[in-house]
């Protein structure tokens, strides 16, 4: 265009998108330089939620540390917790019974189902696709329920403590998950028949927001996003816990790597963790043990404490005095909906925590954004936002 | 393959480079590195072709104050091809801490250099932009020290609102009115 109209001055534009923007999933504020439509250059600013958890944390005692880690990424609760309580016991050195991994387990991919719902409908709602955000948010609504039964709370459940669970299940919770998991795989197909060949969501998608397999390792894009490259890491896999090892399931790749991908893989893997739930279920008695023994860090039940003395101290001491957890550090990875998530928790023999560290996958993936976004149309940064799904909270935690 | 044969490994690899062999409770392989061979170690480890710690999955940092050396910083090092995973640590004194940048060898490490120098105040030399990633760019001291003060209680400020006369009003308007004619 420049080169056929001699004279004709041409200029590149900055344009301030968020932070205060529907489609940039939060706080997140992108500066790009247009030529046209065409991104020249993309920096990403972050810290507008930055609410200093990792600072409060070292101020807490070590349980009270999982209702904060939940809201660190708010939408996958339950793995921040369990990545927490992992890397705690790792410390500890507790073993927990096999009917809390199976649970764990079990709650684990209920939320990871959870998160990709959430963001399989705002995606599609942000490229067009209304309607799968209405009927998404449907079936995550009974995820909720499921999660209210189990714990009170729907959103942040603290139901994963240090040590096991808080409660055992409670009443006809199997037969809740069972009627959910009986209803999901139908539904998938539901919302695949609306986006998987509809014409404008692949042409939006297709080839857009590509990264190699090389440069989304190279930037620690270890997760779904990575697996839509091509790189079949999954924690699951690699690094099993939980007794993952035991359970038959597969890890969905995609060679590509653009937006399109990304959605087939998240769709893959939901289909996965029904698979998973269905396993473990079986494995779960109705009721059982549902912490480690040990008076360390489980209090004792109510009973005792309201008949013996020494359960009265016991159940005084871990609420007063807290979990006293001996120096050293540790981390977990578990495999999260975003990817790799896990804490780096140092202790130093005290009831309170010396430092946590959160490895947030959101974090890398904001900034592996500008990589993704450079060279194409301004309307796909919405898209790609969108396919690398990214939380806010988890970003400046 | 486990501590011991990687710190074989890297003594081979790295020829002069001081590493030794740390305890871990949680079973990963740790080494300490001395802060001026880590940029070093680091390369090495990513490219020899029994390694392939190819990506970098976290940065942390550790303030042990008031101990000397103050500051731990953390590598977690994951090799996908192999299945490994490594941590490389290095200690960094209080008075001036300040160690090379890594974000020549990973991406990754940009912004996870920047958030460390943000709430530590470790400066990484070579660093492309080293700015302040989370906090505001005029903020004072860096958060996550552990003698930067918390639960300071602070006075409410208030302002009382200001006191105008209906005279002093309708002069106020009158004088915008002009400014803008």
């Amino acid at each position: 265009m420049t080169a056929s109209m001699p004279g004709l001055r041409t200029e590149t534009m900055t344009v301030n998108m968020g932070p205060q923007h529907p489609s940039t999933h939060g706080v997140l504020r992108l500066v790009l330089e247009l030529d046209g439509e065409t991104i020249r250059s993309a920096s990403a600013t972050i810290g507008y939620l930055h609410t200093g958890i990792e600072k409060t944390a070292e101020q807490k005692k070590w349980q009270q540390v999982i209702p904060l880690v939940e809201r660190m990424d708010y939408l996958s609760a339950q793995s921040n917790s369990l990545a927490f309580s992992m890397s705690v016991e790792r410390l500890m050195g507790l073993e927990v019974p096999e009917r809390v991994r199976w649970i764990r387990v079990l709650i684990a991919e209920l939320q990871r189902i959870n998160s990709h719902l959430v963001w399989l409908g705002t995606h599609g709602m942000e490229v067009g696709a209304v309607s799968v955000m209405l009927y998404c948010f449907r079936e995550r609504e009974l995820l909720l329920n499921i999660n209210e039964m189990l714990a009170g709370f729907r959103m942040f459940p603290s139901y994963i403590r240090i040590g096991g669970l808080r409660e055992d299940l409670p009443r006809g919770f199997h037969e809740a998950v069972r009627e959910f998991l009986d209803r999901l795989p139908g539904k998938l197909d539901e919302y695949e028949d609306l986006l998987t060949k509809n014409e404008i969501y692949v042409e939006r998608t297709r080839g857009v927001g590509v990264i190699s397999k090389d440069d989304a390792v190279a930037c620690g894009l270890v997760g779904p996003i990575a697996r839509a490259s091509g790189v079949s890491y999954d924690v699951r896999r690699v690094f099993p816990y939980l007794g993952y090892d035991a359970l038959d399931f597969e890890v969905p790749t995609r060679p590509d790597g653009d937006v399109y991908s990304r959605y087939l893989v998240r769709v893959a893997e939901m289909r996965e963790s029904v698979k998973i739930c269905r396993q473990v279920l079986e494995r779960i008695s109705p009721t059982g043990a549902y912490a480690v023994d040990d008076p360390r860090v489980t209090p004792p039940p109510k009973h005792k404490v309201y008949t013996e003395m020494e359960a009265l101290i016991q159940h005084f001491l871990l609420y007063s005095q807290g979990i006293t957890v001996p120096a050293g550090e540790a981390y977990v990875p578990v495999e999260g909906p975003r990817g790799e998530q896990g804490f780096y928790v140092v202790s130093d023999g005290t009831n309170r925590p010396w430092r946590v560290k959160a490895r947030s996958p959101s974090l890398l993936a904001c900034q592996a954004l500008a990589r993704m976004i450079v060279g194409g149309m301004i309307a796909d940064v919405i898209a790609v936002i969108g396919s690398i799904d990214v939380v806010m909270g988890d970003v400046d935690r | 393959m486990d501590a011991t044969a990687l710190i074989g490994s890297l003594a081979e690899g790295a020829p002069g480079a001081r590493v030794e062999q740390a305890p871990s409770v949680d079973g990963q392989p740790t080494v300490f590195v001395e802060p001026a061979d880590l940029l070093a170690v680091l390369a090495f480890v990513r490219d020899a072709p029994t390694l392939r710690f190819s990506c970098l999955a976290d940065l942390a940092a550790v303030d042990f104050w008031p101990r000397e050396p103050r500051f731990e910083l953390v590598y977690h090092l994951v090799s996908i091809d192999l299945g490994q995973r490594l941590r490389v640590k290095t200690r960094l004194a209080g008075s001036d801490a300040h160690v090379a940048s890594a974000a020549s060898l990973w991406p990754a490490a940009d912004w996870l250099e920047r958030e460390v120098w943000d709430l530590f105040g470790v400066v990484f030399d070579g660093h492309p932009d080293l700015r302040r990633l989370l906090m505001p760019e005029d903020w004072e001291g860096h958060p996550l020290r552990k003698d930067y003060p918390v639960q300071i209680r602070m006075t409410p400020r208030t302002s009382e609102p200001v006191q105008v006369t209906e005279a002093e009003f309708r002069a106020n308007l009158q004088r915008d009115r002009l400014s803008r004619q």
